[in-house]
């Protein structure tokens, strides 16, 4: 039947439905609800993860230019360790290498708070030259179509190819950059621009003195 | 009880949330997405896909069980079934296609509190059999992808310069960046009432 008032519940003419029934409805729906995000989420965790893995090691070739093998490595007790298995609770970094085996430099992970969310990224660190030579945004929500320019606007990213990390990286207005340890806004974004700005701070200010100590093998 | 309706009445059901009874520009349901992920037509494509997809899952659902679920819970239980859906697609998307769960965000999650969803089962599949609340489903959810897609088209173009992230305009263009921000969303939305309003009364 079309008529919209043919099946509705009779308010008056039906009896009161026990409260077993009513606790056992919401039960039933729970417990099958429960199965169905149960098994959702089973089977999409590796797949997750996998991407997740995936989309870190692409990453870690696009921060580092030339780079074309990487080790991980995890900070224990101040000193790197060439890390074990794949996912650890200790800080890791990793070593690239280019094609003659010679260390380029490292990529560090880091997240600060954005306007939305944690932002979270990683960027290539050449301690010889004490400079970031790439970035790329892992995560980040970002308001589409304006924050999220943090990584869709090319003139921003270019921002982070060759980018001076002494005495410390400064946030200034667009078309005002003009030293080397300086970053180009976006307009109407600042709050982003910040975030991506505190977020290298962030990964320098936890990395930079061991790195620099390390020496190239 | 018959369950049998003429296929006319099939296609009036159908064709009443394109058009007649549109979820955005008549109903005015579900605002919350239509302001905040229109700024560009690919989320709200993607928006609107993913809103269709629960709805169609969660009226049928809800009408397949109409008889079963006592009145006093009844709002509970398609909250439940509504959730579900909305996580289980949650997690398919950030397994199956990572980039536009990325771009979309934290607006999934809140494709449970959508009241064009519960609208929907409340107004329609709890009263209604299963093939019709289907029907119901997708024209509601297309008329909403429809809707937000116009939207999201108007503020991209003028607010980007480009189209499905393709640029229209080239260099010279200066693009109206209040039409990314909310106020941009709320100004098309308006304009866009206004003409299907106008449409309408015309016909009358």
């Amino acid at each position: 039947m079309a008529d919209e008032q043919t099946n509705i519940p009779a308010q008056g003419g039906k009896p009161e439905p026990s409260g077993f029934r009513l606790v056992a409805t919401l039960g039933v729906a729970g417990l099958v609800s429960g199965f169905c995000l149960v098994g959702a989420y089973l089977y999409t965790l590796p797949l997750i993860q996998a991407a997740k893995a995936k989309a870190l090691e692409a990453a870690i070739y696009e921060v580092l230019p030339g780079c074309v093998r990487y080790d991980a490595y995890d900070l224990k007790s101040g000193a790197l360790v060439k890390a074990e298995g794949s996912a650890s609770e200790l800080p890791r970094v990793f070593a690239g290498y280019d094609k003659q085996g010679e260390r380029i430099g490292f990529a560090i992970q880091s997240g600060v708070p954005g306007f939305q969310d944690i932002v979270a990224g990683i960027f290539g660190y050449v301690p010889e030259t004490k400079t970031i030579v790439g970035l790329k945004i892992l995560e980040s929500k970002e308001t589409p179509g304006l924050g999220d320019k943090i990584f869709k606007d090319e003139a921003f990213k270019g921002n982070f190819l060759k980018l001076e990390v002494e005495p410390e990286i400064v946030l200034v207005k667009k078309g005002e950059k003009a030293n080397p340890n300086e970053v180009d806004a976006i307009t109407g974004a600042t709050i982003s621009s910040r975030a991506v700005v505190s977020l290298l701070n962030a990964g320098m200010k936890d990395w930079k003195g061991t790195l620099d100590k390390e020496k190239k093998k | 009880m018959s369950e049998q309706v003429s296929s006319g009445q099939n296609m009036a059901v159908f064709l009443k949330g394109l058009w007649e009874e549109n979820p955005i520009f008549v109903i005015v349901l579900g605002m919350c997405p239509t302001m905040a992920v229109t700024n560009t037509a690919i989320n709200s494509l993607a928006m609107g896909m993913s809103t269709l997809v629960v709805l169609l899952g969660s009226s049928t659902l809800v009408s397949l069980f109409r008889k079963v679920i006592p009145d006093q819970v009844r709002i509970t239980t398609y909250i439940v079934i509504i959730a579900t859906f909305v996580t289980v697609i949650d997690f398919l998307l950030a397994a199956l296609v990572p980039d536009v769960h990325k771009e979309l965000g934290a607006f999934i999650p809140l494709i449970v509190v959508n009241c064009l969803i519960l609208g929907r089962a409340e107004a329609f599949a709890a009263r209604n059999p299963v093939g019709l609340s289907f029907l119901d489903a997708l024209g509601m959810g297309l008329g909403f992808t429809l809707a937000l897609l116009s939207i999201g088209i108007i503020r991209e173009v003028l607010g980007s310069g480009s189209l499905f992230t393709i640029s229209l305009f080239g260099k010279g263009f200066e693009p109206w960046v209040i039409m990314v921000l909310p106020p941009g969303g709320f100004l098309t939305l308006g304009f866009l009432m206004l003409g299907v309003n106008r449409l309408k009364k015309k016909k009358a």
